[in-house]
């Protein structure tokens, strides 16, 4: 297209092909191959090279199925509570106006600027026993550190943003005259959230839940500080990697990593299938 | 009539508004400003003094020079590649152009742990370049080359996804427009396209920064985290932590969280800017 565009004769139109294209195009592709294909590559020889039997065998051992039961159970509280507090958050900023909301509006970013490590520390420290927290809950009989809950703790915590952020545009571009319609209609105000603002951004929510699930899955920093990292009790997926990796054992490491990996990719597909849903619901209701 | 009057019970919601946003204020305070607060008010527990000497001990400051210098050499990287990629997919049509965006985004999904675990195997010890590696004495893992590496594949998509979008709104009419008075490709870039993606190339280069900063998973993998050679900041924070220094481990966490800090008013201050 590009040659016939530029050959004398050419109607002006062809003028509309804007220099560089060749340079950021090639740049784009060697950055990309250098830094992410050629690495995830290696990963996926990796794989090849222990063949289904040794893969299966690695990923069928209890401590690994233990790893995923206990990574897979955390991230589905992390994520259903991160889905009611995200669809909370969203509706409230979008809907209401009251003081401090710019600031609260600003603290749904905190958990993708601040450093997981950091995430992972503050929350250990305040929900010990000795903590903030932990002083509350210790004695009645709720340890967060150490537990499950606490790896669910660190998943959601590092989470947030995804499910608010997703749905908040959605929210704001909702037309108001078909809630107005409803409410004219005689609807009560929850008739009218659950029959049509809810189906509205049902697709943005869950594709927001989606990204939510798959950071949750993939979440390492914040974790290894709340966890205690005991094998079958507190132990996730990727820590085992790790563990693998420091026993130099790659072929374990790297069979664990292709199953989140695989976990990851299925994920992104069915986010980008949810978020184009999303996007025809939008030019549909315009 | 606004919507609200023509609702049937107005108390009733008003009080259903309330109820929401009390909540909303009170989860947020537990969930999200407590762990902020938390780390300042640990940090300093000790007085400014210790807090100072803690900053200033010269493992502390090592793992403060290495994560700058891994943010100065990736950032810059990235808003390169950044800006080559907003350019190629926003200014031009070509087949492949949705799997490029996906590609773009893919490190992600991706666990930085995972990407790790790639990059060992592609240049560790026992992997795939290591014996090539070995022979030209080359130092790739468990040294600065390996953390800059596994840093660019996370931040990869920060500056695109940024820049991207907005390049796609504005079109390229004030391009085109150029071309026909005669302007070079630079002239183009620096002149025209430049002033309109300052704001978001800036706000992107400020996340990239966050994140390369912060960035754990992946550097702990490649980095061998040997104290005081290679461990960055976020690194040291989980070693004083392992070595029960809490008030140490939150001092050093306190210096990140200043960076994010400072990444979040950046955003307010553009989205000011953005709404004026």
């Amino acid at each position: 297209m590009t040659r016939a565009a530029t050959q004398p004769g050419a109607p002006i139109r062809a003028k509309r092909v804007l220099p560089g294209f060749t340079l950021s195009l090639g740049t784009t592709l060697l950055y990309l191959t250098l830094i992410v294909l050629i690495p995830v590559i290696a990963l996926i020889l990796k794989g090849a090279e222990i063949g289904p039997a040794g893969f299966w065998r690695i990923v069928s051992s209890p401590r690994a199925v233990a790893a995923f039961q206990i990574t897979l159970t955390a991230a589905v509280i992390a994520t259903v509570v991160n889905a009611l507090y995200g669809l909370l958050m969203a509706w409230v900023l979008v809907r209401y106006e009251f003081p401090g909301k710019r600031l609260l509006d600003a603290l749904m970013d905190v958990p993708f600027a601040l450093p997981t490590a950091v995430a992972g520390l503050s929350l250990t420290a305040l929900f010990s026993a000795n903590g903030w927290f932990g002083a509350v809950l210790h004695p009645a009989g709720v340890p967060v550190v150490y537990t499950l809950l606490g790896i669910a703790l660190a998943m959601a915590f590092t989470s947030i943003p995804f499910v608010v952020r997703t749905v908040q545009p959605v929210l704001e571009d909702l037309d108001p005259a078909l809630e107005q319609a409803a409410v004219t209609l005689g609807a009560r105000p929850w008739t009218v959230f659950t029959r049509v603002v809810f189906p509205a951004i049902l697709p943005a929510w869950l594709a927001g839940c989606t990204t939510a699930f798959a950071r949750s899955l993939g979440e390492f920093g914040a974790i290894v500080f709340i966890a205690g990292n005991l094998p079958f009790q507190t132990e996730i997926a990727a820590l085992l990697a790790f563990i693998r990796l420091e026993e130099f054992d790659y072929n374990g490491a790297a069979a664990i990593a292709l199953v989140l990996l695989g976990f990851a990719l299925v994920l992104l597909f069915v986010s980008n299938l949810l978020q184009s849903w999303a996007a025809r619901y939008r030019e549909g209701a315009r | 009539m606004t919507p609200r009057s023509l609702n049937p019970a107005p108390g009733q919601s008003r009080r259903a508004e309330r109820a929401l946003i009390g909540l909303a204020v009170v989860l947020t305070l537990l969930f999200v400003a407590a762990p902020l607060a938390y780390i300042f008010a640990r940090a300093l527990s000790e007085g400014w003094q210790v807090y100072a000497s803690n900053i200033l001990h010269p493992v502390t400051l090592h793992a403060i020079w290495l994560t700058t210098i891994t943010a100065l050499i990736v950032v810059p990287l990235n808003v390169a590649f950044g800006i080559a990629a907003a350019w190629a997919v926003a200014k031009h049509r070509f087949p492949g152009r949705g799997l490029l965006v996906t590609m773009i985004e893919i490190p992600f999904s991706i666990s930085p742990i995972i990407a790790g675990i790639c990059y060992l195997l592609l240049y560790g010890r026992q992997g795939l370049l290591g014996p090539w590696l070995q022979a030209n004495d080359l130092q790739v893992m468990f040294a600065l080359p390996g953390i800059v590496l596994v840093t660019m594949f996370v931040t990869a998509p920060f500056v695109a996804r940024e820049v991207l979008p907005l390049m796609q709104a504005q079109g390229s009419e004030q391009e085109q427009a150029a071309v026909t008075l005669g302007a070079s490709g630079w002239q183009i870039f620096t002149r025209v396209t430049l002033p309109n993606i300052k704001w978001a190339l800036l706000y992107g280069a400020v996340l990239c920064t966050a994140r390369a900063v912060g960035e754990f998973g992946g550097v702990s993998v490649v980095s061998g985290n040997i104290r005081g050679q290679t461990n960055t900041l976020p690194l040291h924070v989980e070693l004083l932590f392992n070595d029960l220094n809490a008030v140490g481990a939150f001092a050093a966490a306190s210096t990140l969280t200043l960076i994010a800090l400072v990444a979040l008013m950046v955003k307010a201050l553009l989205e000011g800017r953005k709404a004026a």
